[in-house]
């Protein structure tokens, strides 16, 4: 099962490495949208410190939701999803490697990039590092639930409007406790809070969405 | 042993077939016959389990397939309409995670001559993107000349795209296949000659007519 996992994730890997443009594509998405807002707010440092989690949030469920669509869709065109749902192994643990190997290519960059562009909003440096946990706890959160999206609305007409209408608001709850630790670290109340219940978040959507993502699937092909 | 109960097909508000039944044996090649639309597609992929009946129920040495899905899945090798290819792997990484996907060990050695045996061996290094329609086909037949284990074979159409030497290659391994107790089940417009002990012979246009007039 495990080797059938990895196999998924190295595959994946591989695609995205020979198509590096994709995953250049989204973290560039998120260097630019994070770096408008200083340029359009002006230079007011208190101002951009009090917008900086939210910007920095909201352009990060946006650079995700880029690449939801290229999830399982290039799969189902040419077929492989179909051997995918024919394989020998359980579903859910091969689409759970999909995940990963999503994660790694849209959500890794971009808690490693994010401190970087928190220095434009003159965060101070605790809140930098609490941006990265808190980014490196959410993101996964977000591939998650993106998964279980565009598992339902693969093969629909108009289906990358379609799944941010769905899975944007199941992203609200990431987004305000994700962006809310970083504010709450800038205000001195402390971040962990708001960071264990990100963490609850992840633990839920482990148990369920791989599991969600495979039925919708196997709907999806019939 | 490959059973079908009373199957039924509707696609839509459209019945495709109703109250198919046959038995598959060991070494006994199935053709399904059909006009286009008739419902050849479907059939076959209600015997993959991807897709469900409308009624009626297939079962896998006796039990039924959807019951224990991964478990029948392992005894089937289907080539559908899609080559499952992806074009920016080679051929030999394709059929590597191919057979990594169905439980078989997946090196080089074994991969390229399952390639060689298509005549697509010069191939393996190239991305699939390059590959002629043709060739693609051959890359994704190879698949099956690494499982002659598995004991039922379900072929959508697999002479389409294929040259004559192609056909005659893919006919020996058919053959081959069935002699050492293997099932086929397959779909073509093509005249082919698979030297099989029994060949079963489902023709939906036939079947609908029939029973039109019962």
């Amino acid at each position: 099962m495990i080797r059938a996992l990895g196999w998924v994730l190295r595959r994946d890997l591989l695609l995205a490495f020979r198509r590096r443009g994709d995953v250049v594509n989204a973290l560039v998405f998120f260097v630019i949208v994070v770096s408008l807002f200083p340029l359009g707010v002006g230079p007011e440092a208190s101002q951009l410190r009090n917008m900086a989690p939210g910007v920095l949030w909201v352009a990060a469920l946006l650079a995700c939701m880029l690449s939801l669509a290229r999830l399982f869709a290039p799969d189902h065109q040419d077929g492989t999803l179909e051997q995918m749902l024919l394989a020998g192994e359980p579903l859910v643990v091969l689409v759970m490697g999909k995940v990963i190997a999503h994660w790694l290519m849209s959500g890794l960059p971009l808690v490693l990039i994010a401190p970087l562009l928190g220095l434009q909003f003159d965060l101070p440096g605790d809140a930098l590092v609490v941006l990265c946990v808190s980014l490196l706890i959410g993101t996964p959160v977000l591939s998650l639930i993106g998964a279980v999206g565009a598992a339902l609305t693969l093969g629909l007409r108009g289906s990358g409007v379609l799944v941010a209408l769905l899975v944007l608001p199941l992203f609200v709850p990431v987004l305000i406790f994700g962006a809310g630790s970083v504010g709450a670290t800038a205000a001195g109340t402390g971040a962990e809070a708001h960071l264990l219940l990100l963490g609850g978040f992840l633990a839920l959507a482990l148990v369920l969405a791989p599991w969600a993502s495979a039925a919708a699937l196997r709907i999806a092909m019939e | 042993m490959l059973e079908a109960r009373q199957l039924e097909c509707t696609r839509g508000d459209r019945r495709l077939f109703s109250q198919l039944s046959f038995r598959l044996s060991r070494g006994q090649l199935l053709r399904v016959a059909g006009a286009n639309g008739s419902g050849k597609t479907s059939l076959l992929r209600i015997m993959c389990g991807l897709l469900a009946p409308s009624a009626g129920e297939l079962r896998w040495q006796g039990r039924p397939i959807r019951a224990e899905r991964e478990e029948y899945s392992r005894n089937l090798a289907f080539v559908g309409h899609l080559n499952a290819l992806k074009d920016d792997l080679t051929a030999l990484e394709n059929l590597q995670f191919a057979a990594a996907l169905g439980g078989m060990p997946a090196d080089a050695g074994r991969m390229l001559a399952g390639l060689d045996r298509f005549g697509v061996a010069h191939c393996a290094e190239l991305p699939v993107k390059v590959l002629s329609q043709g060739q693609r086909r051959r890359a994704a037949l190879a698949r099956l000349a690494l499982s002659p284990a598995v004991p039922l074979w379900i072929l959508d159409e697999p002479f389409s795209a294929l040259d004559v030497g192609a056909v005659v290659e893919l006919e020996r391994l058919l053959a081959a296949h069935l002699a050492s107790g293997g099932m086929v089940v397959l779909t073509t417009h093509q005249e082919v000659q698979v030297v099989a002990h029994a060949v079963l012979r489902i023709d939906l246009d036939l079947h609908t007519a029939a029973l039109l007039a019962a």
